[in-house]
């Protein structure tokens, strides 16, 4: 049995009168990869910002590694190591894409103002280091020759390859994504599969929201279902597939 | 491949000697005309003003429109710590520093909650009311009658106070306040600033404590501005609130935006292009305009910077010529290239994984 990652208890936000999402609990262990799935409006990103602290729940709390984490800001949990990629992507247009990736590595440096106008030996380490690791990683997404393009001027595909990246960079252990396959085409998604499957290998942790059932099936672990921004079923993707409610709620529609 | 790299580096070398000949023999080059030489001088004062704000605006994308405080409090600081205290004028400078630090934390903490025109109209309203104080505060300031016979700054006990003196003196600040700046650019702390001006829900979800950095640049930019203001001090002798009112803030973001934003050195060509401009607006105005008062010049600015803004958002840096711009652009991104894929070659060879 490994360790807990992350514990959802009861969580709940409303925004105004609409319940986005109600009493959701759930879990991620170590090495594990959930996906969260449900209809558009279901709150699967609602979800995913009270998760990552951009947006505060109304109620319920979220532990992480042990600790609870509700109310930190979206930094000191990135500082504990739990980064995240977004629906609408929110690359650094006017960045290289290796500096887009060096900003993943953020958290794994130390020097502030000070040592960094000096350009202290610190700093220079430093900054070499956070660049070989940005190289490395994107090497490993096969985007090392674009690494001084604009992050604006890639096609889109790339420039999720490219958030991916800088979300894992810093090796986190929880990388919460959302909708990485969203406005990819086959061969785009194909490629992405593939950068998921070599990330779970390397005993990354991933929770996940996806449209795409093929994919979902095919990496994930555990499977957690919204509807109406409640839970109505979680568990392995086979049992996922022959759950009743899901097949209502969700699968019946893809199935007709 | 080597072999260009060597021209390049070879160049390099030459530009940089031509560029210190230039530096260190201008007030020859002049022969000394103090008119130059004191022109001179003003565009590296607005210049140290201008770089601060450069980082601010240009790299953090935030606004100040009460820049003109900080300068005035390096040179009131300064003025009175000399003239009243009889400290020496190079403690002064760094009291005077200091103040403007604590001054830019303790506005900027509630200031910084705020965003865009929010954010300019509180900045707006931190510059009136620090030109009142300047201007009320008459024990320390001297009011409206300004605040004469600020003591000379020395250097080894030589008091400097030709124009050529200070021509070294603030261009050697300039150079180092570039340096400095440049510096922090080129660092994690450059693209963290650069990260929140491109998305700030990214960068913070990527462990950038987004109040801290706006905090942190806006006090550098106040440093910068009063260094600036203290050495203003000591040369002109003479001060009064005038200087350091709401104007003289919109003077500072017109230079910034003349000067772009595309480089560190965009404050030190806005300067450069305002102070020019100014000087041949005061020469060429009467002649067209004989009746014409001092407002025809904010008229003039205010017109450029509407033009600048349609036409020129990035400034003079962003649309400098391919050639020029690949001075202070690609030189450093080809060496980064080559440092990325020689330290990533290494670790290839040593075997490493991951
Ligand atoms: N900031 C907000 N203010 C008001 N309502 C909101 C806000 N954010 C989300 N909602 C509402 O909450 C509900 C859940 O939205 P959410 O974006 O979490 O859904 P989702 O499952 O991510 O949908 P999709 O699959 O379309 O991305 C929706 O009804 C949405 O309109
Ligand atoms: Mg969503």
């Amino acid at each position: 049995m490994s360790a807990m990652l992350l514990e959802v208890e009861q969580l709940s936000k409303s925004f105004g009168g609409i319940q986005a999402v109600q009493n959701v609990s759930f879990y991620v262990k170590k090495e594990d990869i959930v996906a969260v799935i449900g209809p558009n409006g279901a709150g699967k990103t609602t979800l995913f910002n009270m998760i990552s602290g951009i947006v505060p729940p109304t109620s319920g709390f979220v532990r992480f590694q042990g600790a609870i984490v509700s109310g930190k800001q979206p930094h000191e949990l990135a500082m504990l190591g739990m980064t995240r990629t977004f629906q609408n992507l929110q690359l650094f247009a006017d960045m290289t894409v290796l500096e887009n990736v060096m900003v993943g590595f953020h958290s794994r440096l130390k020097s502030g103002i000070v040592s960094a106008g000096f350009r202290l030996p610190r700093t220079v380490k430093e900054e070499k280091q956070a660049q070989e690791q940005a190289f490395f990683c994107l090497e490993q997404v096969g985007l090392a020759h674009l690494a001084w393009e604009r992050a604006g001027t890639l096609p889109y595909g790339m420039q999720r390859l490219v958030e991916i990246a800088r979300a894992a960079v810093s090796r986190p252990s929880l990388i919460l994504l959302d909708e990485p396959m969203a406005g990819l085409n086959p061969q785009e998604s194909k490629q992405l599969v593939d950068v998921l499957l070599m990330m779970r290998e390397q005993g990354f942790s991933f929770l996940f929201v996806e449209h795409d059932m093929e994919t979902v099936m095919a990496i994930a672990d555990r499977i957690v279902v919204l509807d109406y921004g409640k839970k109505i079923a979680e568990g392995a993707p086979e049992e996922i597939a022959r759950h009743p409610d899901v097949i209502k709620a969700y699968l019946g529609e893809e199935a007709v | 491949m080597e072999h260009g790299q060597r021209m390049t580096d070879g160049r390099k070398r030459w530009l940089w000697l031509a560029g210190a000949v230039v530096w260190l023999g201008l007030p020859w080059l002049v022969f000394g005309n103090n008119y130059v030489l004191s022109t001179l001088v003003l565009i590296g004062l607005y210049a140290l003003v201008g770089t601060g704000m450069t980082l601010l605006m240009g790299y953090a994308g935030q606004i100040s429109l009460g820049q003109a405080a900080f300068y005035g409090m390096g040179a009131y600081t300064s003025a009175y710590l000399t003239a009243h205290a009889g400290w020496p004028a190079w403690l002064a400078l760094v009291a005077g520093a200091a103040l403007a630090a604590l001054v830019a934390l303790v506005v900027g903490i509630p200031v910084f909650r705020l965003r865009e025109h929010y954010l300019a109209l509180a900045t707006l309203g931190f510059g009136v009311i620090m030109f009142t104080f300047f201007k009320e505060w008459k024990g320390i300031t001297g009011g409206l009658n300004g605040f004469f016979g600020i003591p000379p700054i020395r250097i080894a006990g030589i008091p400097l106070q030709s124009d050529w003196q200070f021509y070294y003196l603030v261009s050697s600040f300039v150079l180092a306040g570039g340096w400095f700046a440049r510096n922090v650019v080129r660092s994690r702390v450059g693209r963290a600033l650069r990260a929140i001006h491109g998305s700030e829900v990214a960068a913070s979800s990527l462990g950038v404590n987004i109040t801290k950095y706006k905090l942190q640049i806006f006090i550098l930019s106040a440093v910068y501005a009063s260094v600036a203001g203290s050495l203003y001090a000591h040369y002109v002798t003479f001060i009064n609130p005038d200087l350091f009112g709401i104007i003289p803030s919109i003077y500072f973001l017109i230079m910034v935006i003349i000067g772009g934003t595309a480089s560190v050195w965009g404050g030190l060509v806005g300067a450069a292009v305002y102070v020019c401009l100014g000087e041949w607006l005061k020469a060429v105005v009467p002649l067209l305009l004989p009746n014409a008062g001092g407002e025809f010049e904010i008229v003039f600015f205010g017109l450029l910077l509407v033009i600048m803004l349609i036409y020129m958002p990035n400034g003079l840096t962003g649309v400098a010529p391919q050639g020029l711009r690949r001075c202070w652009k690609t030189s450093w991104r080809q060496s980064e290239r080559a440092t990325a894929v020689d330290s990533h070659k290494a670790r290839s060879i040593g075997g490493e994984q991951g």
